[in-house]
């Protein structure tokens, strides 16, 4: 096989990383945000409710969750099941909006209190205080934790073969064992590592951004 | 008529009563220091006035007006306390700017959302609001550091930009808790000396303070709390040169002390 048919073909698999990752991110960014606003809730029941969902989805592995909920709707309940794409995507952005909801809510925390006060006394309303002084604060203090997640899921992305959707590992792994070569497996680990490093120039650049303060 | 009118304020945290019922009046134009040792409540009672705290008892009243009574049990809606708060303006101990805005912006950003939320127009806003800034900056001598971030001043200009920024929304009564306890000893004169050129201009002042001599110079009238109740009120040359109660003979024995 000839090192283009093999490019083309694990570009087929990157697509496929590419759009669970892409998909993944928009939506569990802003889902991680509401799942912080119950876990940070002063009502006591829904604060209850979604610290015990965060401990469920971040105490079990994600490849059991993609697992159960391809097969589950099926074997629980004789629905009919969902394409191995979406049901990768729901489980990815379920897992993924808890992980950054926790980090969401430890960034929130770490605002001093004398921030919301000073807000207040000012006249603004809480909802003024949080989106014009506090979330820029908040976003320039999480930057690195999620710069961490992000780049975790760019590789949990390979997970999503546990239910045969043929991301860039497995379909590089059909190619070793189909024609008995092993460079393409070295060659997807420069797939990763270039988009890896590629995120990381870019957290950094947006790091460098937004240091023109300290505090 | 008195701008400022405290009546039997009580406040629990918990089950601990930190004030035990509050009375006072100040009249427009004074400066009030209040001084005591620490726990003594001081700080909770400039929070109560600024609706930080919510007193569990009592009443506050502004020329004459109830903004605040314990009794009525309607709670008073976000915008009604909003509205009432700023009444009163608050310097804080640790200054509390917003480190992302440069300095101007720490100034303007609370004005022009409230100038807007009245149907201001914008256009003419922002030069109206920037102009104001940039005199109140001026005042406090900082108009050289408008574009500044907080984190690139000193802890004793951060300061006075806070008294800047209290200042722009032209409070009934500006309050200030402990100004320079988080300064070191060489900064506190330059923020004291703000607080001092603002007397002259008749701001009405409330100065929770540990720094007694200042407290001595810049008041008309000088508090002093002890356990939650205000043990001794009256002029500075009273307080500090006859004081009265033997609580505050020896608040103050111990405090001279410290100045050795």
């Amino acid at each position: 096989m000839s090192f283009l048919e093999v490019t083309l073909q694990l570009l087929d698999g990157f697509w496929k990383t590419l759009y669970i990752f892409g998909i993944t991110l928009v939506l569990a960014l802003p889902l991680g945000l509401i799942v912080t606003f119950g876990s940070m809730s002063k009502f006591t029941p829904l604060r209850w409710l979604s610290r015990t969902f965060v401990w469920i989805i971040r105490g079990t592995p994600l490849m059991l969750q993609i697992i159960l909920v391809f097969f589950g709707p099926g074997l629980l309940f004789n629905w009919p099941s969902l394409a191995r794409e979406v049901a990768v995507i729901i489980a990815f952005v379920i897992n993924y909006a808890c992980y950054f909801s926790e980090i969401y809510r430890g960034g929130i925390e770490s605002i001093p209190q004398g921030q919301y006060e000073a807000g207040q006394v000012l006249g603004m309303t809480k909802t003024q205080v949080f989106f014009k002084v506090v979330l820029f604060q908040v976003i320039k203090r999480i930057i690195p934790p999620i710069g961490n997640e992000i780049i975790t899921l760019v590789k949990d992305t390979s997970l999503a073969r546990v239910i045969a959707v043929t991301e860039l590992v497995k379909a590089a792994q059909d190619i070793v064992g189909l024609k008995a070569i092993i460079w393409p497996i070295f060659y997807v680990g420069a797939f990763y590592l270039l988009f890896c490093g590629l995120l990381t120039i870019l957290f950094r650049f947006i790091e460098k951004k937004l240091n023109y303060y300290r505090g | 008529m008195a701008i400022l009118e405290v009546e039997k304020l009580h406040k629990y945290f918990g089950k601990t009563e930190v004030l035990k019922g509050i009375d006072f009046s100040m009249e427009k134009g004074t400066v009030l220091s209040i001084i005591g040792s620490s726990g003594s409540g001081k700080t909770t009672l400039l929070r109560c006035l600024n609706f930080l705290e919510t007193p569990d008892e009592g009443k506050i009243l502004v020329n004459g007006e109830p903004i605040f009574d314990a009794a009525d049990n309607k709670r008073a809606n976000e915008k009604m306390l909003r509205m009432n708060r700023l009444h009163f303006g608050l310097v804080f101990q640790s200054f509390n700017l917003f480190p992302q805005y440069t300095i101007k912006r720490n100034l303007t950003l609370a004005a022009e959302l409230l100038e807007k939320e009245k149907g201001a127009d914008k256009s003419k806003l922002r030069t109206y609001l920037d102009q104001k800034a940039m005199e109140l900056l001026g005042q406090v001598g900082l108009a050289d550091r408008a574009e500044a971030y907080p984190c690139e001043l000193s802890g004793g200009q951060q300061q006075r930009v806070a008294i800047a920024r209290a200042l722009m929304l032209n409070p009934d009564i500006l309050c200030f808790d402990e100004p320079t306890s988080a300064l070191d000893p060489e900064l506190t004169g330059e923020v004291l000396r703000v607080i001092k050129g603002l007397k002259s201009t008749d701001s009405t002042m409330i100065i929770v303070t540990h720094e007694m001599n200042f407290a001595k110079n810049v008041s008309d009238v000088v508090m002093f709390i002890a356990d939650g109740m205000i043990e001794e009120m009256g002029a500075p040359e009273d307080i500090f040169d006859n004081p009265k109660s033997p609580k505050l003979k020896n608040f103050l024995a111990n405090s001279l002390e410290l100045n050795i």
